[in-house]
């Protein structure tokens, strides 16, 4: 049913239709409306779970790795600081392939403290072993937990929704948020494969020695490969049974005909999506690749995409610090060796702690590439406040 | 497509304002988007909230930097934040005072409209949150978003009395600026 | 090093907290912040958690303070101010007065793992809790410093665990000096900052901080209400020195929990009609509990 209300609400709304088994979250702008509505559906005994109140991010990873390793469907959201502070679980969850789910509602990181949208915190752990999905909108946002429980079940990897902190958290807009029947013939019950029971003793989180631990990486790097499959069957069954595109590696909008390609991720897109209308009304065709897996990276189907393209620009909401732009790296290298020359791939740094991206500075950024290749740079940077030694 | 900036201080309901709004606007049929841009939760800090109404769908993220409509909650941002910053040389801002829209001395080429909707609102909600009449002053005048709509709004979002109080102050703005009565000149 | 009775009772007011912060009206962290900060007077650094003081005195380019400022995270203040103790004593700096501040979180929660370790070390860094029983610069999540029956977002049908006894946790660490405050005794309070940082070691002062966004109340009736807490025997004031407490604030005349929790929509839940609930006479019990244990 459509109904019109706040980014977060269509989220715990849908996540409770999931059936989680143990919550735990710890609260931290701006993903505090998730945990709040969870705490109350659990108090007022509309959502069969127990809630746990922890003392900390940390600590509300750990509680549900516990419960996943016990056999239960687990579920915690988190951001920025709190995101970073259960990095080691993470890395813990992944190794010990539990299905876990996070939505991770991307905001800045300290120092300085920040508490606006950027998405370096989901950027940090891109490593950890999870697979990473990004939402365009609120829409997706709620579809894509839905879909993010099967995939993570059927993979034995953990999956974590990210959404744009405040630009998707607190805005309000049309969702249609599916009936609980609908969720419940689309995600059958939790069947755990390796849990902690007295009836099959097993040990679980061994430690492994030079002798064994190299193949767990690589079976954990192949398994997040082959999750490619998955995401992408999930996202046809989902758009089947409920009528909708969502989810997915890829999207495209306008490529055929483009002569620039912007290739962005999250609530950008549909800012851009405005703005290549626009251009194209003035005669300029530009297109957009939305990467919607952004771990595992999309590598082949972004190489199908933009291999006739040669002037490309990257454009995210994080930076690797002494690098440049991550996701624009991980572009860069989906074109073979062969096919790199002539091909531009500019790059772009923008949205940083929450600054807004207008289209007017997107459209200073078509216009720049469309002259010249741009290494690296930052989108509506304010010189006037940085010192002369600094620039 | 329209685009309202909502200026006030935290705990003047602002958020709100612009939820309500969208959501009349989406009960009359349109697409419609709210969104927020404040700090951390405190009362007192300036805050505003935009909203976009259209009859397809919005796609955009960014804040609203030309606002077709301003309604400003709080008359005295107007001298700490550049409230009018974008506005549309023939827009429409909305002022809660209890002074004549030139009074104001607005330096802006839009037209100024003025409703006392703190006093109105301790009138008849009895606390000071102009939220709802000034949502009701701004369906009067531009007839963007139906009265009936926010009244359906209104009382899905605030229960029993809480809902019947703050329909009556949207009405009583409705009234104010339909009739002219009531209004400071 | 002893202070003067004349010293240890003069009120302060250096304005080294200064005005323009964005706290709300009538916070009582505000008005602890300052008068902590003029009670420890120039010589002094601030480690503050992330939380409502460090958001509310510290944005860019404005920061209220006027002595030293130092904000890392969350979770960690604690061991920011030790690391910041164990400069000062190696560079053989100082003396200065190290004060770690922080809220709910970095104190009980959050922060325990930090807080414990420096107590258990033992350095010289005075911890002072602004206890105002709930998460507030996140949206009012309870906190283990939350009350029994409290409403907060988190636990929306009322709290159901009692409040975690830091004064007694930090008492039995070592920590040589602990004491708690209310907001509303300003002399009280100012006089325990300066005593404390006359004393070797750790030491740790838990003031009620009430919050009127958080706690459903009029700016206006902080004062009020930091009286009924103590008046109803639900937030003692206490010294524990050398593991003894001492100096407890009497009340010769109490009040029915009833009063105090009237005042403050986080509780307006227990009452039906005006009707106080069980969970009243729980709280009472509570009340009751404390003044028999500290003899108020």
């Amino acid at each position: 049913m459509l109904k019109y209300l706040e980014g977060s609400h269509a989220v715990s709304q849908v996540v409770a239709m999931c059936r989680p088994q143990v919550i735990s979250a710890y609260p931290i702008t701006p993903q505090t409306h998730i945990v709040e509505d969870l705490a109350r559906l659990v108090s007022e005994g509309r959502l069969d779970a127990e809630f746990i109140n922890v003392e900390s991010e940390f600590s509300a990873a750990s509680v549900i790795l516990g419960a996943s390793a016990a056999g239960a469907r687990a579920y915690t959201t988190t951001t920025s600081q709190g995101l970073l502070l259960m990095t080691e679980v993470l890395y813990c969850i992944a190794g010990m392939r539990l299905p876990i789910v996070l939505t991770c509602t991307n905001r800045a990181i300290s120092a300085p403290l920040n508490i606006w949208n950027d998405q370096q915190d989901s950027m940090t752990v891109r490593d950890a072993g999870w697979i990473q999905v990004y939402a365009e909108d609120n829409q997706e946002a709620a579809d894509l937990h839905i879909q993010a429980f099967k995939i993570a079940e059927q993979t034995n990897l953990p999956v974590m929704v990210c959404m744009d902190g405040f630009i998707l958290t607190h805005a309000f807009e049309p969702v249609d948020i599916p009936e609980p029947q609908e969720v419940d013939a689309f995600l059958p019950a939790f069947k755990p494969q390796h849990i902690v029971d007295p009836r099959w003793p097993r040990a679980l989180g061994l430690y492994a020695d030079p002798r064994f631990y190299m193949e767990t990486r690589y079976i954990l790097h192949r398994a997040l490969e082959k999750s490619e499959d998955v995401i992408k069957q999930v996202s046809a069954d989902f758009s089947r049974a409920f009528g909708r595109p969502s989810g997915g590696l890829i999207r495209t909008y306008k490529l055929e005909n483009a002569d620039l390609v912007i290739v962005t991720m999250g609530s950008v897109a549909g800012t851009v999506k405005d703005l290549i209308d626009a251009l194209e009304e003035e005669g300029k065709q530009v297109g957009l690749l939305q990467i919607g897996s952004f771990r595992p990276f999309p590598k082949q189907a972004i190489y199908r995409a933009l291999k006739d393209k040669m002037n490309i620009v990257v454009l995210e909401k994080a930076v690797s610090l002494g690098r440049g732009g991550i996701l624009a790296s991980d572009v860069r290298w989906s074109f073979p060796r062969g096919e790199r020359k002539g091909r531009v791939i500019s790059s772009f740094i923008a949205g940083l702690g929450g600054r807004n991206i207008s289209t007017d500075s997107l459209r200073e950024m078509v216009e720049r590439v469309c002259l010249e290749p741009v290494e690296l740079d930052f989108l509506g940077l304010n010189k006037e406040i940085i010192a002369e030694r600094d620039l | 497509m329209i685009e309202i900036r909502i200026h006030g201080r935290g705990g003047q309901g602002n958020v709100a304002a612009a939820e309500l709004l969208a959501n009349a606007a989406f009960k009359d049929g349109k697409y419609a988007q709210a969104f927020p841009s404040f700090g951390a939760e405190r009362i007192g800090a300036p805050v505003q909230a935009f909203v976009r109404i259209d009859h397809k769908p919005i796609r955009t993220r960014e804040e609203v930097r030309q606002p077709g409509y301003l309604i400003v909650q709080d008359r005295y941002l107007i001298d700490t934040v550049p409230v009018l910053d974008g506005l549309k040389p023939d827009g429409l801002v909305i002022v809660n005072a209890d002074t004549c829209p030139e009074d104001l001395q607005l330096k802006t080429t839009a037209t100024v409209a003025t409703i006392p909707a703190t006093e109105i609102a301790l009138e008849i909600i009895g606390k000071p949150i102009p939220n709802v009449i000034m949502i009701g002053a701004f369906c009067s005048i531009t007839g963007l978003v139906s009265l009936e709509a926010v009244q359906r709004a209104i009382r899905e979002k605030f229960p029993g009395k809480m809902g019947e109080n703050n329909v009556a102050a949207l009405e009583r703005a409705h009234e104010i600026m339909q009739k002219g009565k009531g209004q400071p000149c | 090093m002893e202070l003067s009775e004349e010293i240890l009772n003069r009120v302060e007011k250096k304005n080294l907290f200064a005005v323009g912060h964005r706290a709300c009206g009538g916070c009582g962290q505000a008005l602890a912040a300052r008068l902590v900060a003029d009670a420890a007077g120039e010589n002094t650094i601030a480690c503050v958690a992330t939380g409502c003081l460090e958001i509310f005195s510290s944005p860019y380019p404005d920061p209220s303070w006027r002595i030293p400022f130092l904000h890392s995270l969350f979770e960690n203040v604690s061991a920011v101010a030790s690391g910041v103790e164990a400069a000062y004593k190696v560079m053989k700096k100082g003396p200065v007065n190290i004060i770690a501040m922080g809220g709910d979180g970095s104190t009980a929660d959050i922060g325990f793992q930090s807080i414990s370790g420096m107590f258990e070390r033992g350095h010289q860094v005075l911890y002072i809790c602004y206890d105002n029983e709930a998460y507030m610069n996140t949206g009012v999540q309870r906190s283990s410093f939350t009350p029994y029956g409290a409403k907060t977002t988190t636990t929306p049908m009322g709290n159901k665990t009692r409040k975690k006894n830091l004064p007694f946790i930090a008492a039995d660490h070592g920590v040589p000096y602990v004491a708690t405050a209310t907001v509303d005794d300003y002399r009280d309070l100012q006089r325990k900052v300066k005593k404390a940082l006359t004393i070797e070691g750790p030491k740790y002062l838990h003031i009620l901080v009430p919050c009127p966004l958080g706690w459903g109340h009029a700016g206006d009736l902080t004062i009020q209400i930091c009286r009924l807490a103590k008046d109803t025997g639900l937030f003692p004031v206490f010294e524990i020195i050398n593991g003894k407490i001492t100096n407890v604030v009497k009340v010769p005349i109490k009040k029915p929990v009833e009063e105090y929790l009237k005042l403050q929509g986080r509780f307006r839940h227990l009452f039906k009609k005006g009707v106080p609930t069980e969970v009243v006479a729980e709280i009472q019990t509570i009340a009751n509990q404390n003044i028999e244990r500290f003899n108020i």
